[in-house]
């Protein structure tokens, strides 16, 4: 197996949020509490779970944004806490991000030449004719033609944009692109064509993707592996097939039986959970599911269960296994 | 049985810039829907669902008129009523629930207040009745002890408790009909699980008529009972739920429906060329043709009518004009 693009390790980001009167009582925010994962070279990992359960928080600690509590990431081999100078700035042009909301990720006074020539401007020595050239380049690459450089963001649809996005992203010698729920506000008309032409992108140019959603199909569909995140923890992961298949955790089955069917008549057995996502300011104790937990069992609340290693190459924690 | 409503040649127009440019928003859309039936009404942003929404209950904003057709609930041409009387009609008999919880929430004031409102105004309860009938509602809608939460505000809710308040509202009358515009697409998908299958579960108590408005094929499976598919401002195929998912007639829903990924499926999806047209400057002859991949010469000149075909479905394209016997 080749040497992973990129490896955390043990990652923690705690935010201390304060409260009450002066603010004087203060609680931790355990966004993101011990999370391991690998992505290899041309890989989709799929990044899954609720609203606030660490997915962008994850995301910000690989693109620099945010510096962890604990933990590493390192990127081919090396630990990105230590980088400086000319690796850093290596580091900033191989790694880029593409958000959810094409209307406001892209800056509404800049033509999309310059929104596409600023990773190039600020991360490389190129001459101007040189980034023009590439600019065109990637603008094909997305399938958007090259004359629409000197237009503005407001003169695009979202599905365009989004590939503008997309297109400033790849402008760089790029390894790793983080979507972080790339498709999720465009029109459902809209979604497969940038699903297809992303596949498409990985295959031709063996880019690595880092695609964070909450839809099931949309994230099995475009992964080879899927990690699945709750209150701050990955409970389970596994190759996308393998976890399609048969999936373990209580929360991932819990996942699969609300997603929506795909025709009429197909049972989902819904219902399997109940109650809402706790607040990450007061973390259950034991396992963090146990409250919502159909299968819970008297351990659960006592103690937090261990990765156990799963079929497809997986791991899940559950006291279940 | 007569239809609770009736919805014929609907034409709702914004008239912009002093009336220099016209959009037609809702350009002829006719439905009917029966005693506890879901109609699901789906299509792309920009395509009429919430007009068409807002025209039966008369909450248009300013800009936008009804220029034709007839909206008959219950017996009642809503069209032809006045402001006064459609405010009592949507408190009562009515109910419409919003995309956004917190837009139809009021900050200032209590969860009790908000629910208690139209049992208060229009069915004259007081005191204790009045807090009984807030807390058999908010418990109709699973908030965990009701007489507690009823005093809380609605910042101290989830979105998830938000959204099922606004359906705690909405009930509170004893509607016949419920009109559903996206109420979950704020939600996570296993609180949105229990929302739906609440919603149904209300539906099949009550016998309310159900109008759900979403762009998710995944809930029109799940909940309807029929399904109408809007594009630019007109229904392009109406069917029964089963019928427009085994045999879409129109390749509009045939590339919608491809284009979703199934869960356990790698094939690559059906992408649908070209972008969602532009209501303000709609195309010739089928406003689909330019994205379409089946269309025939006629189809950039003449719009085409509804074909009504056999199996009760209908769809406005002129592919189904050999299919359907001439009379
Ligand atoms: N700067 C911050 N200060 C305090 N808390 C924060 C901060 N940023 C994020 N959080 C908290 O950390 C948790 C994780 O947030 P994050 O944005 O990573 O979630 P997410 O999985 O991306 O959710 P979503 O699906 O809604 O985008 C949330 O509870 C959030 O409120
Ligand atoms: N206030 C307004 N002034 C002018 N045009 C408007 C106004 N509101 C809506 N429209 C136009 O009417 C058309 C239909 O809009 P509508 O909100 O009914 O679409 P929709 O199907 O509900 O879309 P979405 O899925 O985005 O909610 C749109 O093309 C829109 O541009
Ligand atoms: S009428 Fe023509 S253009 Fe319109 S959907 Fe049918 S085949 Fe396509
Ligand atoms: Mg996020
Ligand atoms: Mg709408």
């Amino acid at each position: 197996m080749p040497s992973p693009v990129l490896e955390v390790r043990g990652l923690k980001k705690h935010f201390v949020v304060r409260r009450g009167l002066f603010g004087r009582e203060s609680a931790w925010v355990k966004a993101v509490d011990g999370v391991d994962f690998a992505i290899h070279p041309g890989e989709t990992l799929g990044l899954i779970g609720e609203s606030g359960c660490g997915k962008t928080t994850t995301s910000k600690l690989i693109l620099l944004q945010e510096t962890p509590t604990a933990g590493s990431i390192a990127f081919e081999g090396r630990d990105i806490a230590g980088l400086a100078g000319a690796e850093l700035m290596a580091y900033r042009r191989a790694v880029q991000v593409v958000f959810q909301d094409p209307f406001s990720s892209l800056s509404p006074r800049m033509r999309v030449r310059d929104i596409i020539a600023e990773p190039l401007e600020i991360h490389t020595d190129l001459a101007r004719a040189a980034i023009d050239e590439r600019v065109g380049q990637v603008l094909e690459l997305v399938g958007l033609t090259r004359d629409v450089a000197p237009l503005f963001p407001h003169e695009f649809s979202g599905g365009q944009r989004q590939r503008v996005a997309i297109a400033r992203a790849l402008a760089t010698d790029t390894r790793l692109i983080v979507l972080d729920e790339p498709v999720s506000a465009l029109d459902v008309s809209v979604r497969a064509q940038i699903i297809n032409q992303l596949e498409h992108l990985q295959r031709t140019l063996g880019v690595s993707y880092l695609f964070i959603g909450h839809d099931l199909a949309t994230v099995a569909h475009i992964s080879h592996r899927i990690a699945v995140m709750y209150l701050g923890k990955i409970v389970e992961s596994a190759d996308s097939d393998a976890l399609c298949a048969r999936p373990m955790h209580p929360y991932t089955k819990a996942l699969f039986a609300a997603a929506l069917p795909s025709r009429p008549g197909d049972r989902t057995e819904s219902g399997t959970i109940v109650g809402e996502i706790p607040s990450p300011l007061s973390l259950p104790t034991g396992c963090r599911f146990h409250p919502r937990c159909p299968s819970a069992m008297p351990v659960c609340s006592e103690a937090e269960p261990s990765l156990q290693r799963r079929e497809g190459a997986g791991l899940v924690a559950c006291h279940l296994y | 049985m007569a239809p609770v409503l009736e919805v014929s040649g609907l034409q709702t127009h914004f008239f912009t810039f002093g009336g220099a440019r016209v959009v037609k928003a809702v350009d002829g859309v006719s439905f009917s829907l029966g005693d506890g039936e879901t109609l699901g009404l789906v299509g792309e942003s920009g395509s009429g669902k919430t007009t068409t929404c807002l025209s039966i209950v008369g909450l248009l904003p300013r800009a936008a008129r009804i220029v034709g057709g007839r909206v008959l609930f219950e017996g009642d041409e809503l069209t032809r009523m006045s402001q006064r009387e459609l405010r009592r009609v949507r408190g009562r008999r009515i109910a419409v629930m919003l995309q956004d919880p917190m837009a139809s929430l009021n900050p200032l004031f209590t969860i009790f207040r908000q629910v208690a409102e139209p049992a208060f105004f229009h069915q004259q309860m007081r005191g204790r009745t009045l807090r009984a009938r807030v807390q058999q509602l908010l418990k109709a809608v699973r908030i965990p002890s009701p007489e507690w939460r009823m005093r809380d505000y609605p910042h101290q809710m989830s979105g998830g408790m938000r959204q099922r308040i606004v359906g705690a509202i909405a009930l509170a009358g004893g509607p016949k009909l419920v009109i559903a515009d996206e109420p979950t697409t704020n939600l996570d998908v296993t609180i949105q699980a229990q929302y739906l299958d609440l919603l149904k579960d209300i539906q099949r108590e009550t016998g309310v008529a159900l109008i759900f408005v979403t762009h998710n094929l995944g809930i029109v499976a799940k909940m309807c009972d029929r399904v109408a598919v809007m594009y630019a401002g007109k229904i392009i195929e109406q069917a029964s739920v089963r019928e427009l998912f085994d045999d879409p007639k129109h390749p509009y829903t045939r590339a919608l429906l491809g284009s979703v990924p199934k869960l356990g499926s790698k094939e690559p999806l059906y992408s649908i060329a070209g972008q969602p047209p532009n209501p303000a400057s709609l195309p010739p002859g089928c406003p689909f043709h330019p994205r379409c991949r089946e269309a025939l010469p006629r189809c950039a000149s003449v719009d085409p009518p509804d074909f009504h075909l056999g199996d009760g479905s209908v769809a406005r394209c002129w592919l189904l004009d050999d299919a359907v016997a001439r009379p």
